[in-house]
């Protein structure tokens, strides 16, 4: 009999031992943020270290790894313990996970929050996502090349002021390709990666310009029939890309973003296409010869009238969101430390020097703006007033696979084995057949 | 014996069938419940019949995945189990070093698939360059460049289990056939084969498996490129399930019709190769 209890209790340890882990309960709010941007990962647990000294609330930080925010976001938010913060990035996101968003009109963060229409909106009027960083990204130059190519006999432009339009930007980069040597650069644009998973800056950046001017002149933001009418310019613009690049259009599928990046900062390029969270990318690689001042931003131009006037494209696809299915004190906790990270003086700190965030809210002041240049570019673009900034119109594409598919047809055409005809006719049935899926899933 | 077997079942049996059931068939009825579902996470599912079934075929994705899938896995389980089988032949003759040569077979097999198709991805771009194009230029080189990837890691592993078969031969067997003036071929193929027929049912079962499941391999080397022309059925289901909004249901009842093929495919293989085995 003895024996029989004892071997009882031995199930049960052993039962319980495998178990445990999944319990522990607290009755006092806490936070589980899922952070989106590997590259910040350490300066968000080292601001929730800091919120957990200060005010003793639990802040857990955990980062997707990159390319992966959707499939861990998926698998955690099941979860018992699931995240009480979390991100989604624009409208199709929002469709997608309306479920979890909880309106968050009556918070203060969304009170401080410059430009309301910026925020995600549900159909009943509620806040459900609200932006924390505004970002830009245009075409980043190498300002020491390009006055070694202005100081050439016969340049085709004398100052970068000239180059405001498709036409200038094509004769003065294949003027540049041309004398090369003379440059000492392999090329004026670098790789345009186009490796599998490495293909977002075309698929997704460039392709905005389009639809942005699609968009306008439909005076629309979102459509589920894209026609694609400025197929064309985005053929100009990544031809030139392609065509005067340090490396040959074939083997761009070997490419990834770090090696463009590289290739500018090791000054082997004078151009490369990215935003401004690629300064860390730039001033980051080992033996890099750019210098700060001379890393400055133009406008993609892609050939379209009066694009004299286009600025950076500027936006956003960060937008907070708070878990609608954690408890009531969960959710209290988190816009609690959301609020602290942006408000607080400490907070505002870490935004923008160790996360170098332009933060869209009214607690910043004009002094409290990130210092590296490219940020500084994206605000001086910002701020001028005769420039119109191109907004961000890809958080309406309708789905990664879209992108993808893109990104592939896009590779394809690179080598030479898929006509530009192809490529638009599937950009355009692609959008289309997604666009259909996601409503008929509805 | 029977009862004692009986007393300690708890002991030596329950937490390994506590930990099957949490980790194994609690999620495999629910993935097969979830594939007549609409949801966006697990635990939050509404009952929509077989409209995820329907929409399998609404795109050829699955179908291309399956064809291809098809062809790598034809080849790759020729190649791999002929090489295997050569090398197992040589490296149980008596010559110098055989120990450092299975070690070295055998390595490539304790590397993950995402490291080895990150290496082969890089050297098989090595190569094309001189040639002016890349891996994920043509299906054709993802092909191969799949195949070759598979044969390097699967190889050693096939290898150790034909030696221990080759091993297992009653050596009484071989010299009766030697004496009787068989030839070295009809050694190998009266008297080796038949009797090893138990891992070649083994290997063919691991390669099989191993070759139709394939994805971290597929998803390091090409990740389907060009546009899907690569693309396992593995990785169409991932993509399913996580590229595209709404279709976590197709995602899943992609996988359970996954698992009816590949189980189907196994299974008949079995028992055509377990008929062939003989009694020693």
């Amino acid at each position: 009999m003895k024996k029989k209890i004892m071997l009882a209790l031995l199930t049960v340890a052993m039962v319980s031992a495998f178990l445990s882990g999944c319990g522990s309960k607290s009755s006092e709010g806490k936070v589980y943020y899922m952070n989106f941007k590997p590259e910040v990962d350490q300066v968000w647990q080292d601001l929730a270290a800091k919120y957990t000294k200060e005010t003793g609330v639990e802040v857990k930080v955990v980062t997707a790894a990159s390319g992966t925010y959707e499939q861990t976001l998926k698998s955690e938010i099941a979860n018992t313990d699931a995240p009480t913060l979390f991100q989604i990035n624009g409208p199709v996101g929002y469709q997608a996970w309306k479920e979890y968003c909880l309106d968050l009109k009556d918070t203060k963060l969304y009170s401080w929050l410059l430009d309301k229409n910026l925020a995600i909106t549900g159909e009943d009027g509620g806040v459900y996502g609200i932006p924390y960083v505004v970002e830009g990204y245009g075409i980043i130059y190498n300002n020491s090349i390009m006055n070694k190519y202005f100081a050439l006999d016969g340049a085709l432009a004398t100052s970068m002021d000239q180059i405001n339009n498709f036409a200038t930007l094509k004769a003065v980069a294949e003027d540049m390709q041309a004398k090369k040597d003379q440059l000492g650069i392999n090329g004026v644009f670098a790789s345009t990666s186009l490796l599998p998973g490495e293909d977002w800056r075309w698929q997704t950046h460039l392709a905005n310009l389009p639809v942005y001017y699609e968009y306008k002149d439909k005076g629309i933001s979102d459509t589920n029939n894209l026609e694609f009418t400025y197929s064309d310019n985005f053929k100009n613009i990544f031809d030139l890309y392609i065509n005067n690049s340090c490396t040959e259009p074939g083997l761009l599928g070997s490419k990834s973003v770090n090696d463009s990046m590289a290739e500018f900062a090791l000054g082997q390029v004078a151009m490369v296409q990215n935003g401004n969270w690629g300064w860390g990318q730039i001033s980051g690689v080992e033996g890099n010869v750019v210098t700060a001042e001379d890393v400055k931003f133009l406008p993609i131009y892609t050939g379209v009238a009066g694009e004299e006037n286009q600025g950076l494209c500027i936006g956003t696809e960060n937008y907070f969101c708070i878990n609608s299915k954690a408890s009531k004190a969960d959710q209290d906790a988190s816009i609690a430390f959301v609020e602290w990270v942006f408000s607080s003086e400490e907070g505002k700190a870490a935004v923008t020097n160790d996360l170098g965030f332009i933060a869209p809210f009214n607690t910043f002041t004009d002094a409290e703006k990130p210092t590296d240049p490219l940020a500084k570019e994206v605000i001086r673009y910002m701020s001028d007033t005769t420039k119109t900034s191109v907004s961000w119109n890809f958080t309406s594409f309708p789905s990664q696979d879209f992108k993808d598919a893109f990104g592939a047809a896009l590779l394809e055409y690179a080598n030479g084995t898929m006509a530009w005809d192809d490529v638009k006719k599937l950009v355009i049935d692609k959008w289309a057949s997604e666009k259909a899926a996601a409503a008929a899933a509805q | 014996m029977q009862k004692a077997l009986k007393r300690y079942f708890p002991i030596f049996v329950l937490p390994t069938l506590i930990a099957f059931g949490f980790a194994f068939i609690i999620p495999f009825v629910m993935g097969v419940y979830l594939s007549f579902c609409d949801f966006k996470t697990v635990t939050n599912a509404t009952f929509v019949g077989f409209k995820n079934y329907t929409e399998i075929f609404a795109d050829t994705d699955f179908v291309n995945a399956f064809i291809f899938t098809f062809r790598f896995a034809a080849i790759a389980i020729f190649t791999i189990n002929v090489l295997a089988f050569s090398l197992a032949l040589v490296l149980t003759r008596k010559i110098k070093g055989t120990n450092l040569f299975r070690t070295v077979f055998f390595m490539p097999n304790l590397i993950g698939g995402i490291i080895l198709g990150y290496i082969w991805q890089s050297i098989i771009n090595a190569i094309l360059i001189n040639y002016g194009t890349t891996l994920v230029a043509n299906p054709v080189y993802g092909f191969w460049g799949l195949v070759i990837l598979m044969n390097w890691q699967l190889i050693g592993y096939m290898m150790i289990i034909y030696i221990a078969g080759l091993q297992n031969i009653p050596t009484d067997l071989l010299e009766a056939a030697r004496i009787d003036g068989a030839s070295s071929w009809q050694l190998l193929k009266k008297v080796k084969i038949p009797m090893v027929m138990p891992s070649i049912t083994i290997c063919l079962f691991l390669t099989v498996s191993n070759s139709f499941k394939l994805f971290d391999q597929n998803l390091a080397l090409t990740a389907g490129a060009p546009s899907k022309k690569t693309q396992m059925l593995a990785l169409d289901i991932y993509n399913t399930f996580y590229g595209r909004n709404f279709a976590e249901g197709t995602g899943q009842a992609k996988a359970v019709l996954f698992f009816l093929l590949v189980a189907a495919i196994a299974l008949g293989q079995l028992v055509l190769t377990r008929r062939k085995e003989i009694d020693q």
